[in-house]
């Protein structure tokens, strides 16, 4: 077994959090809470040391080590951006009300000038579909979504004081939820099926 | 105690108790052949055709903070980047990886290396391969598309928790003539995939990548226990459903 040590301290500490959430003893979530406080804290470090990261990987950009591609220009911007934000943030702290004025009057507008180009990718996307998916499936997905597109918009509204067309509207509106239900419910058993393997040490995404 | 959180401990138990039972050799032997996923055969042969092209393989884990409870799907893309770094360590140009989130980042780092040392080519491990390219939803995106375009990536591996920006990512993969393989635990983006990827994973199919990859004993024990629990599951919802109707309330 490789890293045996990480691997035992992770198994420990998984089950004494895992404990701590089903079995509401005074020690067990006061030692959750500790753990929860120092994950936060390792995180944190972690987002620091992965952003530094960033920036190598930007400066090897800008010393042509890989060669020179498109874009690495770009590279400069990045660096320069990142020095100006990280010194303002150390000198001015990031509860500043002038430091968060300037971020967020960068960070709004090219958030707001990414989400229209999403806009336009998804209904090139949704006017694709057929072609890509040209079976019953894509179909059916075609058709249910412009039908709950009608549905949603209260266009058929006027039909649902109607005896039996308003119930069969009732049952139809809440296929959806059904189907997000089935698919949450295969969501959460994966999910803890790989939180067991990690309990379990098969799966070790921190050993190295 | 609660009675959800009796139910709680039994689920982990029985859970804990088959995933043993599933992983013991002899029961391995046993093993029924799988459903077979087109999207995992097509990501295969992608993998193959990168390697033997000497073009690179990308990919990206998602914006799953590992302390919030949409870190499974983000534990799974690592895993299925284990076994990806192990399939393609022969390629001239080393996959690439992105991610959302800073300890995320950090772990794709530490997956790669274990990857290429279990290969025996730690000499080929790059840490700058392992890079978040943004720390928020958006800015992640952002920070992936250069990566998709100028990085000569001939099939991209989105995998994990992302949210309907992953489209742009897609769009932008479709533009540079590149395979994408798409998967996300979230409904939205499962929602947009199906329409804008090439090839998508829906649901737990995300859960049963490695598996299906041959990530080991355990990911493909952990396939059956789905299936038991599954059953198991939609028992207690009809149990729940009558019981109801009979007008006891447990909860």
């Amino acid at each position: 077994m490789r890293a045996p040590v990480a691997t035992a301290v992770a198994i420990g500490l998984g089950i004494v959090a895992l404990l701590g959430y089903f079995v509401p003893l005074p020690f067990l979530v006061d030692i959750q809470s500790l753990l929860l406080s120092w994950a936060v804290i390792l995180a944190a470090v972690a987002a620091l040391v992965a952003i530094f990261n960033l920036v190598r990987v930007h400066v090897r950009k800008l010393r042509g080590s890989p060669p020179k591609q498109r874009g690495d220009g770009y590279s400069l911007l990045v660096l320069a951006g990142f020095a100006v934000t990280f010194l303002a943030g150390l000198l001015l702290t990031p509860d500043h009300p002038q430091f968060q004025q300037a971020v967020l009057a960068v960070q709004t507008p090219v958030e707001t000038s990414l989400i229209a180009v999403l806009a336009v990718t998804l209904a090139y996307a949704s006017l694709r579909l057929l072609q890509r998916r040209p079976n019953w499936m894509g179909i059916l997905f075609a058709l249910s979504a412009v039908f709950f597109l009608i549905l949603a918009s209260g266009a058929l509204s006027g039909l649902r004081g109607l005896p039996l067309l308003g119930d069969l509207l009732g049952v139809v509106e809440r296929l959806p939820l059904a189907g997000a239900r089935g698919l949450l419910l295969g969501i959460g058993l994966g999910s803890l099926l790989t939180g067991l393997r990690i309990l379990m040490g098969a799966d070790r995404p921190y050993s190295g | 105690m609660a009675l959800s959180n009796i139910f709680g401990i039994g689920l982990v138990g029985l859970g804990l108790a088959l995933l043993f039972f599933f992983a013991l050799p002899g029961r391995q032997r046993e093993a029924r052949a799988w459903r077979p996923i087109p999207a995992i055969r097509r990501l295969r042969r992608a993998i193959g055709l990168a390697v033997e092209d000497g073009k690179r393989l990308h990919i990206s884990l998602g914006k799953a903070n590992l302390l919030t409870p949409d870190n499974g799907s983000a534990l799974t893309a690592l895993s299925t980047l284990e076994r990806i770094a192990r399939m393609s360590v022969v390629s001239d140009r080393p996959p690439v990886v992105t991610s959302g989130d800073g300890a995320l980042a950090v772990l794709s780092q530490d997956t790669l290396q274990a990857a290429y040392r279990t290969s025996h080519a730690l000499d080929q491990y790059d840490p700058d391969r392992g890079r978040l390219s943004g720390p928020t939803a958006l800015s992640y995106v952002a920070g992936s598309l250069p990566v998709i375009r100028d990085e000569q990536v001939s099939t991209n591996i989105l995998i994990g928790n992302f949210g309907p920006e992953v489209a742009l990512m897609t769009e932008a993969s479709e533009k540079a003539r590149a395979f994408t393989l798409a998967a996300s635990d979230s409904l939205a983006a499962q929602a947009v995939l199906y329409a804008a990827a090439e090839e998508t994973l829906i649901g737990e199919e995300l859960f049963a990548a490695p598996a299906y990859l041959q990530a080991g004993a355990a990911h493909q024990a952990s396939l059956r226990v789905q299936d038991v629990l599954r059953w198991v599951l939609v028992a207690l919802l009809i149990l729940g459903a009558l019981l109801k109707m009979a007008g006891v309330d447990l909860l």
